[in-house]
């Protein structure tokens, strides 16, 4: 010991210097950073950013911008559709799995195993699925409906549909996998009490289970839609934003503006209007999750 | 399910204990196990369809049914995705992706998982002021939607004169792996008793001795999932690899997406598929091995959205 009475900033040393890069990543990169493209949103950055302020332009800009509105629409219905789909169809398989059924482990790796694949896989894969030429369309009408058309990626009415259906097959078996140790969770002698009541089943899990496990829901709620803003990877290998612009998405928007369009101002922009979105639906959570227990 | 036993009666001590037998055959099981078998099928066929096409020459994908199962099994197609597909002016197929991304996997699990898990044995065992709040950050900053924090990564990358090179990948890998490792130890390293951690303290030992000696044997289990969890996560990075690397040091799922999307040449179909399924192969082969591990990692790493 060096001083004879350390001073305030060297209890710990070792514990501080081995949390540099937490911190580091925190303030400079996180913090530092969002900061920044923040404050650069409001100037007219081109090619390369630089500090003219414009104020709003470029989000009067961005919300002018067809594109961009497309964006949005497909994110509204995408993630609207893939919320309740996902959480409806999570929460039927779990509580199918959890009747005590044989073979559990192998239903649970099947419906769970999309979720190790990546994104540009899963894209690739229903982009051969849905060819209209030679994909399932085909197929059925193989079998004698010869008039039948399916071609979600190619028709710009139906495309994000398309999408859907493929991150709905990813995404489902984590959800279910979340609601599935919701339902372990869940006091067997809840079940005992209700089945002794005569409550039938459906109504027990709509009425008694559920209300239960409102907090597995909202913090599955919370991921799906985290996932859901971020929705890039899966519409570039699956559609590339086709068919014309019509599965464009916000976070391929931000991409095609700072990395090939060369107008950063917009990119910018757009990936605050992102920031913005999650802040909405992030701060309300965070403030149900940590300070009601502060409180309490 | 109903476990009634009335031990008082001699009528109940006769009974068998336990659920009453159903049936093999009963109504709801027919639906139960039908409805499961079915969603089963549904969630299988794409990976059937993949392996099945990519078995396939182009002339019996054209004709043929997609479900249909390859009349002549031909592995011309994988070899070609391996050695010879197409992205740009690279005509080596996937292999370059592959050892790419081998390349930027390795060093990023390992260095994020080293730094992590000293942060989480940090913040559990060696508090200090401010340490809190620097990890509330760090978790908030895992739901930022990573394109805000794309260009000004981009800025710092580029200042350090690592811009499109494998070690800047690296870099951004153990960044944004960061949040969601250093919690996950940091709730192990909180589980383990205080007295043990106490008790190495009274003996002398300081921060990296408790933490070689004790916390580190302690954490095997913990560490295997957080390796699982990073692999897999960092095999399957798209928008990393497309922002920060530059066409030869293309990680595999931009190099595979380029050669499925490629607008050139005749689609070859069989080709994509193979090449798709060796991209995936990576992770699902971890999944297959992990089981229940691997479900563990994802109720955790599930906080990464």
């Amino acid at each position: 010991m060096a001083a004879q009475r350390p001073s305030q900033l060297f209890r710990n040393l070792n514990a501080k210097i081995a949390s540099i890069p937490m911190i580091l990543t925190a303030v400079v990169v996180f913090l530092g950073g969002t900061l920044w493209t923040v404050v650069y949103s409001f100037t007219d950055s081109k090619l390369l950013p630089r500090l003219r302020f414009v104020g709003l332009d470029q989000y009067e800009r961005l919300w002018s911008s067809n594109r961009w509105l497309v964006s949005i629409e497909n994110l509204a219905i995408y993630g609207i559709l893939s919320l309740v789909f996902s959480l409806v169809i999570g929460f039927v398989l779990a509580a199918l799995l959890d009747q005590k059924i044989r073979f559990e482990d192998t239903f649970r790796t099947i419906f769970l195993y999309p979720f190790a694949l990546s994104f540009i896989v899963t894209g690739l894969v229903w982009q051969w699925l849905l060819n209209p030429d030679l994909g399932i369309a085909s197929v059925i009408r193989g079998l004698g409906w010869t008039s039948f058309t399916f071609d979600p990626l190619y028709n710009a009415d139906i495309v994000i549909y398309g999408i859907l259906i493929a991150g709905l097959w990813q995404g489902t078996g984590l959800v279910m996998c979340l609601m599935l140790a919701g339902l372990r969770g869940i006091d067997e002698d809840i079940w005992k009490a209700a089945r002794v009541d005569g409550i039938p089943m459906w109504k027990t899990y709509l009425f008694i289970v559920i209300p239960m496990m409102r907090p597995v829901f909202i913090t599955t709620l919370v991921l799906i839609t985290a996932g859901i803003v971020k929705l890039y990877d899966l519409v570039v290998a699956q559609t590339g934003g086709g068919p014309g612009i019509a599965s464009e998405v916000p976070a391929k928007y931000v991409y095609d503006m700072m990395f090939l369009a060369q107008n950063l101002g917009q990119g910018f922009a757009a990936s605050t209007m992102m920031l913005l979105t999650v802040a909405i639906i992030l701060i309300p959570w965070a403030y149900l999750e940590f300070g009601g227990k502060r409180r309490g | 399910m109903a476990d009634l036993s009335l031990p008082a009666t001699a009528a109940a001590r006769v009974e068998p204990r336990g659920a009453r037998p159903r049936p093999a055959l009963s109504r709801r099981n027919v639906i139960l196990y039908g409805t499961l078998i079915v969603v089963a099928l549904y969630y299988l066929l794409p990976l059937y369809v993949m392996v099945v096409t990519s078995l396939k020459g182009m002339p019996e994908i054209r004709l043929g049914n997609i479900f249909s199962p390859p009349m002549e099994i031909t592995f011309q197609p994988w070899v070609k995705a391996w050695a010879e597909a197409c992205t740009g002016l690279n005509c080596d197929g996937l292999s370059r992706g592959f050892w790419n991304s081998v390349r930027i996997t390795v060093p990023s699990v390992v260095i994020s998982i080293a730094i992590a898990s000293v942060n989480g044995y940090a913040l559990a065992n060696w508090r200090f002021r401010g340490s809190e709040v620097f990890f509330a950050i760090l978790i908030f900053g895992a739901f930022i939607p990573y394109q805000v924090m794309l260009y000004p990564i981009v800025i710092l990358l580029r200042e350090i004169g690592l811009y499109g090179t494998l070690t800047g990948l690296v870099i951004v890998h153990s960044i944004f792996g960061m949040p969601i490792l250093t919690l996950l130890f940091r709730n192990y390293f909180a589980s383990v008793p205080e007295e043990l951690f106490k008790a190495a303290r009274v003996d002398g030992a300081g921060f990296w001795g408790i933490y070689l000696k004790i916390m580190l044997p302690m954490a095997l289990p913990i560490f295997v999932v957080a390796i699982i969890l990073q692999v897999t996560g960092i095999w399957n990075d798209f928008l990393f690899g497309v922002v920060y690397t530059r066409p030869d040091t293309y990680p595999m799922t931009v190099q595979l997406n380029n050669i499925v999307n490629s607008t050139q040449g005749v689609k070859e179909y069989n080709v994509n598929m193979a090449a798709t399924i060796i991209t995936g192969l990576v992770p699902l082969v971890i999944y297959f091995i992990s089981g229940k591990l691997f479900v563990r990692g994802i109720a955790a790493g599930a906080v990464k959205g």
